[in-house]
């Protein structure tokens, strides 16, 4: 009987209808709205970029392969199969090629009184940005 | 980012001019860490005053610490960790958080940041047990870029 799992990934959480928690699966019609990737003959495709990948092994009756789809896009793939719940990370190569990029990734948090700043609104200007903690 | 303080140069253009870098605001700390915070805040003003360079595009990729697969796995976990934690399963959160400090062991943020959330002292013994292990293991807890907060 399916059961429900939950799936965190790319700052979502996502709700999947799995048959096996200890090895779950997404139906292939779901793969382009979850992780925006297709399958095609030639492997799991985004846009003109294609990874090979063997089909026999990521093709079940389920579904697609959670771990074997992980692997084959270099994305640690971890779960709690008592909660149901599972967290694909990113790619420590996507991750190592942003940042080599010297692109600062945006991002928005809110200040003491709740008023949102984005590091985009600072464009124009030279930014320090600290980390700390009071612990 | 893998401890604090950290720090991190931008410039107008949304390029990152500075790699993550230990540096302190003052020298209040400076005989516990021996970082002389003079040494980057000087470098600061004169990148912010245009009389001094930040680092080249080169310079600031041969410095910057790539994340290894160990480390992105270790972040998966705390995902899920905190979202257990979040849940209120706190018990079945542990084993993964200490599985994240296992497989990233220098990523402080991780080891450190999440010891309230599990109930343990990121000020106290705690804390003190694990930087004891880490630095009597022949390694740094504190490591700033060469040669500007150095000591």
């Amino acid at each position: 009987m399916p059961v429900t799992m939950t799936l965190l990934h790319d700052g979502r959480v996502d709700e999947i209808s799995v048959a096996d928690l200890a090895r779950p699966t997404i139906p292939p019609d779901q793969l382009e709205s979850l992780l925006g990737w297709e399958l095609k003959p030639e492997g799991l495709c985004q846009g003109y970029m294609c990874i090979p990948v063997d089909q026999d092994d990521l093709v079940g009756e389920d579904g697609l392969d959670l771990r074997v789809l992980a692997d084959a896009l270099q994305r640690p793939f971890v779960t709690d199969e008592k909660h149901a719940v599972a967290s694909l990370g990113a790619s420590h190569h996507d991750r190592g090629e942003a940042l080599a990029s010297l692109d600062a990734p945006n991002f928005t948090l809110p200040d003491l009184g709740g008023n949102l700043h984005s590091l985009s609104d600072e464009r124009g200007k030279k930014v320090l940005l600290v980390a700390y903690a009071s612990w | 980012m893998i401890n604090v303080p950290t720090i991190l140069w931008i410039d107008e253009e949304g390029r990152i001019a500075r790699p993550n870098d230990v540096a302190f605001g003052s020298n209040q700390f400076k005989e516990m860490t021996g970082i002389d915070s003079e040494a980057h805040l000087e470098r600061l003003r004169a990148w912010v005053r245009g009389e001094g360079p930040a680092m080249t595009p080169e310079e600031v990729r041969a410095a910057q610490t790539l994340p290894t697969a160990a480390d992105q796995e270790a972040r998966a976990e705390f995902t899920l960790a905190w979202w257990l934690s979040q849940q209120g399963h706190a018990e079945d959160a542990e084993p993964h958080y200490v599985r994240a400090g296992e497989l990233a062991p220098h990523d402080f943020t991780i080891r450190r940041g999440t010891m309230l959330i599990r109930g343990l002292d990121p000020m106290g013994e705690d804390f003190m047990k694990i930087v004891t292990e880490w630095t009597e293991a022949g390694n740094t807890f504190y490591r700033p870029l060469e040669p500007v907060s150095a000591s």
